[in-house]
């Protein structure tokens, strides 16, 4: 089974069908991958400026929104200066 | 649910996932569900340098209905086996 069990208190990146992404604590899922994520926040990316992270708190996210979830390793995460990134956002999900 | 089958035969091997919005990882597959979601570990974005929203990120979880390719690696399918398997269950299908 290709469970988001390992996941649940680990730092997250959600990766949406709208591109969005959105890195947060996975407080839990269900069968359905919905996910609750606490302390969650929305990363911007874009060419002209950094990394830009909206505080976003507690979120359920529905599961037919979600495209990906990666386990985000902190170290990696905290070397990396987002104000540094410049970046085409990720694109929507087609069809 | 032959396609769940094959995939997993094939945990353990190296697998490149394209997704529906032309992102494409490659990683080695940890277990797949009935929806054929996807688990990876040790993951690689192709051209890292245009999307580098996954550097953090070790391993992932994708959802099925968001994968639009999975490459496998061709030595560990039995390509006349999944053949004669896949023609076996849509003759099934067909007799129902």
């Amino acid at each position: 089974m290709a469970s988001l069990q390992g996941y649940v208190d680990r730092r997250v990146l959600l990766v949406l069908q709208d591109g969005r992404a959105i890195v947060g604590v996975l407080a839990g899922f269900d069968q359905k991958s919905n996910v609750v994520l606490s302390e969650s926040k929305e990363r911007v990316y874009s060419m002209e400026e950094g990394v830009e992270e909206i505080p976003l708190g507690l979120y359920l996210v529905k599961g037919d929104m979600i495209a990906l979830i990666g386990e985000i390793d902190d170290a990696i995460d905290q070397a990396v200066d987002l104000s540094s990134i410049r970046a085409e956002p990720i694109p929507a999900i087609r069809y | 649910m032959l396609i769940f089958s094959v995939f997993k035969t094939l945990t353990d091997q190296r697998v490149t996932v394209e997704l529906k919005n032309d992102l494409s990882i490659s990683g080695v597959l940890k277990s797949v569900d009935q929806f054929l979601n996807i688990r990876l570990d040790s993951i690689k974005v192709l051209d890292e340098t245009r999307h580098p929203h996954m550097m953090a990120v070790k391993n992932c979880f994708i959802r099925g209905s968001v994968v639009r390719y999975v490459q496998l690696p061709a030595e560990h399918v039995d390509t006349q086996l999944l053949e004669d398997a896949t023609r076996r269950e849509a003759a099934n299908q067909a007799k129902r």
